[in-house]
C-alpha cells in the first residue's frame, strides 16, 4: 500500500514523464505567448514610450491566454484512455492526485513562461526595476491560473468542443489575478512599493491551493458520471 | 422535516403548487410595479443635481440587486442539488440563470443610459460597472455550460460547481476591481448607518425592488414548470397530464 505522499509523487513523476515524451507540444503555448506579445508592437506602435506603458498588461494578458490554451491537455488524454476513471476509483484522495497533475502541468507550462517573460519585457521596453516584480507576479500568479483553470477543464473534459467554452468559464475567474499582477508591475515601473499587491497574490494563491483541488475533484467526478 | 421537504420538492407536487402560485405572484408583482412606477415617476421629487434623469434609478438599482440575489439563489440551489440531490433545486438553478443574466444586462443597459447624461459617457471602466459586467460573464458561463452538457442531471451538477466557484470569486473580483478603479457613487441604501437617500425616493425604490422580486418569483416558477415537464417527460404523471390535455 502506498502512502498519500508517495501516490502524489508517483503521479507527479508520471505526468512529467508523459510531458517529456511529448516535448514538441510543450513549446506551443510558449510560442503562442511570444507571438501574441510580438503582435502588439506591430499593431499599436513600435515607440518605446507607448510599449513601456502597456507592457505589464500585455505580458499578463498573453500569459493568461497561453495558460488557458495549455490547460486543455491537463485531463484530456487521461479522460480518453480511462486513467482518469482509475484515478477516481483509487483509494487515494482524488483531490491529492489532481493536485499532483496540476503541479506537473504548472512545472511544464507555467515555469517556462516565467523564464521567458523577462526577455519579452525587454522587447517591450519594460523598465529594469520592474523586471523582478514581473517575475515575482508570474511566480505567484501562474500557479493560480493552473489551479483555477483545472476546475474549468475538469468540468468541460467530457465535452467534444470544450475549448471555447473553457475560456468562457475560466477567463472571468482570472480577472483578480490580472488586476493585481499587472497593477503590481505597473507600480513597480513607476518606482512604487508593490508589497500590497504581492501579498494579495500570495493570499489568492493559498486560497486557490487549498480550495481548488476539492472543486476540481468534484468536477472530475461529475464529468465521469 | 425531511418527509416534508421530500413531499414538497417532488416534481409532481411542485408542478401543481407552482401553477397555483404563479397568478398570485403575478398580480402582486403588477400591483407593486404600478405603485412603484407611480411613486417613482410622479410623487418623488426631482433630484437637486440630476433633475429627472435620476428616475432611471428605480429600474437600475433593483435590477442590480436582483442580479446579485439571483446569483446567490443559483449558488444555494446548486449546493442543495449537489449535496442532497434534490431535483427541484437543480431545476430552480437552471431556470434562474437566464433571468439573472437578463437582470444583469438590464442593470448594465440602464446604467449606460444613466451614465451618458451624468458622466458624459456610455461606458466607463468603473469598479461597479466592471464587476457587474464580470457577473454577466459568469452568468453566461453557467448558461453555456448548462446547455453544452446533454444529460440534464450532469449539466446541473457541473453548473452548480461553477456557480459555487463563482460565489467564492465574486467578493474577490468585487474588491479587486474596486481597488483598481472607482468613479461610481458609493452605496447609499445598504450602508450600516442611516441611508443617505431621501425617504421620498427610498419608498419607490423599495416598492420597485419588491416588484422585481415578485417578477422573478413569477417567471422562475413558469420556467421551472416547463423545465420540470421536460426533465420528467418519461414519468407517468407527465404522460397522464399530456394525455389529459389531448383528450380535452
Amino acid at each position: 500500500m502506498v502512502s498519500d505522499f508517495s501516490a502524489f509523487y508517483i503521479f507527479l513523476k508520471r505526468d512529467l514523464t508523459l510531458a517529456y515524451r511529448h516535448r514538441s507540444e510543450l513549446a506551443n503555448p510558449l510560442l503562442f505567448f511570444v507571438i501574441v506579445i510580438s503582435l502588439f508592437p506591430l499593431g499599436i506602435s513600435p515607440e518605446s514610450k507607448v510599449l513601456q506603458g502597456i507592457a505589464p498588461g500585455v505580458i499578463w494578458v498573453a500569459a493568461l491566454l497561453a495558460a488557458m490554451l495549455s490547460l486543455d491537455s491537463l485531463f484530456r488524454s487521461d479522460f480518453e484512455d480511462g486513467s482518469l476513471e482509475q484515478m477516481a476509483l483509487s483509494p487515494r484522495s482524488l483531490s491529492l492526485l489532481v493536485l499532483a497533475k496540476v503541479l506537473a502541468h504548472w512545472l511544464v507550462t507555467g515555469l517556462p513562461l516565467i523564464l521567458l517573460a523577462p526577455f519579452l519585457g525587454v522587447l517591450l521596453f519594460l523598465p529594469e526595476n520592474a523586471m523582478w516584480t514581473l517575475i515575482a507576479t508570474l511566480a505567484l500568479g501562474t500557479p493560480i491560473l493552473s489551479l483555477v483553470g483545472a476546475i474549468g477543464v475538469a468540468l468541460t473534459v467530457g465535452l467534444r468542443r470544450g475549448g471555447v467554452l473553457l475560456s468562457l468559464l475560466v477567463l472571468p475567474l482570472y480577472i483578480p489575478v490580472l488586476i493585481f499582477a499587472a497593477g503590481a508591475v505597473n507600480e513597480a515601473a513607476r518606482g512604487f512599493s508593490v508589497a500590497g499587491q504581492l501579498y494579495f497574490l500570495g493570499a489568492l494563491l493559498s486560497l486557490s491551493l487549498t480550495l481548488s483541488p476539492f472543486a476540481t475533484a468534484a468536477a472530475v467526478r461529475i464529468s465521469l458520471s | 422535516m425531511w418527509a416534508f421537504i421530500q413531499k414538497h420538492s417532488s416534481p409532481k407536487y411542485f408542478y401543481r403548487l407552482a401553477g397555483r402560485l404563479i397568478p398570485w405572484f403575478g398580480w402582486i408583482f403588477l400591483a407593486f410595479l404600478i405603485a412603484g412606477l407611480y411613486y417613482g415617476l410622479f410623487v418623488a421629487p426631482p433630484d437637486y443635481q440630476q433633475k429627472d434623469s435620476y428616475r432611471i434609478m428605480f429600474i437600475h438599482v433593483p435590477a442590480a440587486w436582483m442580479s446579485m440575489f439571483i446569483y446567490m439563489v443559483i449558488a444555494v440551489a446548486g449546493a442543495i442539488g449537489l449535496v442532497w440531490r434534490i431535483k427541484l433545486a437543480d431545476v430552480i438553478a437552471a431556470s434562474s440563470a437566464p433571468i439573472g443574466a437578463s437582470f444583469t444586462f438590464l442593470a448594465l443597459a440602464t446604467g449606460s443610459l444613466w451614465g451618458k447624461p451624468m458622466w458624459g459617457a456610455w461606458w466607463v471602466w468603473d469598479a461597479r460597472l466592471t464587476s457587474e459586467l464580470i457577473l454577466l460573464f459568469l452568468y453566461l458561463g453557467i448558461i453555456a455550460l448548462n446547455s453544452a452538457i446533454e444529460d440534464k442531471r450532469t449539466a446541473s451538477r457541473a453548473s452548480a460547481v461553477l456557480a459555487l466557484v463563482g460565489v467564492v470569486n465574486i467578493p474577490i473580483i468585487h474588491y479587486s476591481v474596486e481597488w483598481w478603479n472607482t468613479l461610481h457613487q458609493g452605496p447609499t441604501v445598504t450602508k450600516l448607518s442611516a441611508p443617505s437617500i431621501d425617504i421620498s425616493m427610498l419608498i419607490p425604490l423599495l416598492l420597485m425592488a419588491i416588484a422585481f422580486q415578485f417578477y422573478y418569483a413569477t417567471v422562475v416558477l413558469m420556467r421551472a414548470r416547463c423545465e420540470v415537464l421536460d426533465r420528467e417527460r418519461n414519468s407517468s404523471w407527465v404522460q397522464d397530464l399530456v394525455s389529459d390535455f389531448r383528450t380535452k
